[in-house]
């Protein structure tokens, strides 16, 4: 059934610039798939060469982290919307902590 | 260059500082083509720790549509350094999520903080400079 998927910013150059795209999916896995079988400069920034969840993507249906569902398996209706975001962190590596001053 | 309301910085400020002692972190949403930015969203470090930080995923996609809502988008993430000067370090270069953003850096290493941006764009760091709006 055919899922809308809202794109980061940082994926959008790869969709033509569309903030929101309808590909077909059931669940997770094949929506995110589908995905990148329609834009293939997305590949590897999505899912990995597993299927899994790429890990500095977080991936939401409506309003939940599909992580916290069953991920790439969580099913998909075509009242839902699915949302893809990058996921945001950093910090200092332990070799990194004390610089020398 | 990144555009800061005095409103803006100052929240920025206040949340790392109430974050200590660990590192804290937030985005920045406005508008991507003049690096304005009109909205500080303070958010969780899940990591909860002195020297990682992630954003809380479900406090970005509620500032992420806030932000679409308002015309505009996130354009940036701030977060402390609390020890250390106000760098990326190789590991905030390293999972720099986007090259269009602003990635801010409030150091609380001296008694007064000091913030700084950077663009990061294919693992290179270039320092930008910040305008304040309003005293």
């Amino acid at each position: 059934m055919p899922v809308q998927v809202n794109l980061p910013t940082v994926l959008r150059p790869h969709a033509g610039g569309e903030r929101t795209v309808t590909v077909e999916g059931a669940t997770v896995g094949q929506v995110l798939s589908a995905l990148v079988t329609q834009f293939p400069g997305m590949s590897g920034q999505v899912i990995d060469d597993t299927g899994a969840l790429h890990r500095f993507v977080n991936v939401y249906i409506n309003d939940d982290d599909v992580r916290y569902l069953s991920g790439v398996d969580t099913p998909v209706g075509a009242s839902d919307e699915l949302s893809i975001l990058p996921a945001v962190a950093g910090g200092m590596l332990p070799s990194v902590t004390t610089r020398p001053r | 260059m990144l555009t800061l309301s005095r409103a803006v910085h100052d929240q920025m400020v206040a949340h790392c500082l109430i974050g200590l002692p660990d590192e804290a972190c937030g985005l920045l949403g406005g508008d991507p083509d003049d690096g304005l930015a009109a909205t500080c969203y303070p958010t969780r470090n899940l990591a909860a720790s002195a020297k990682l930080y992630t954003v809380d995923p479900k406090e970005h996609l509620r500032a992420d549509r806030d932000a679409e809502a308002a015309g505009g988008a996130i354009i940036g993430v701030f977060h402390s350094h609390t020890h250390t000067e106000a760098y990326p370090s190789p590991t905030d270069v390293t999972q720099a999520p986007d090259p269009s953003w602003h990635y801010v850096l409030v150091s609380l290493r001296d008694t007064e903080p000091m913030v700084r941006s950077y663009r990061i764009v294919d693992g290179t760091i270039e320092e930008e400079p910040i305008r304040l709006l309003g005293r």
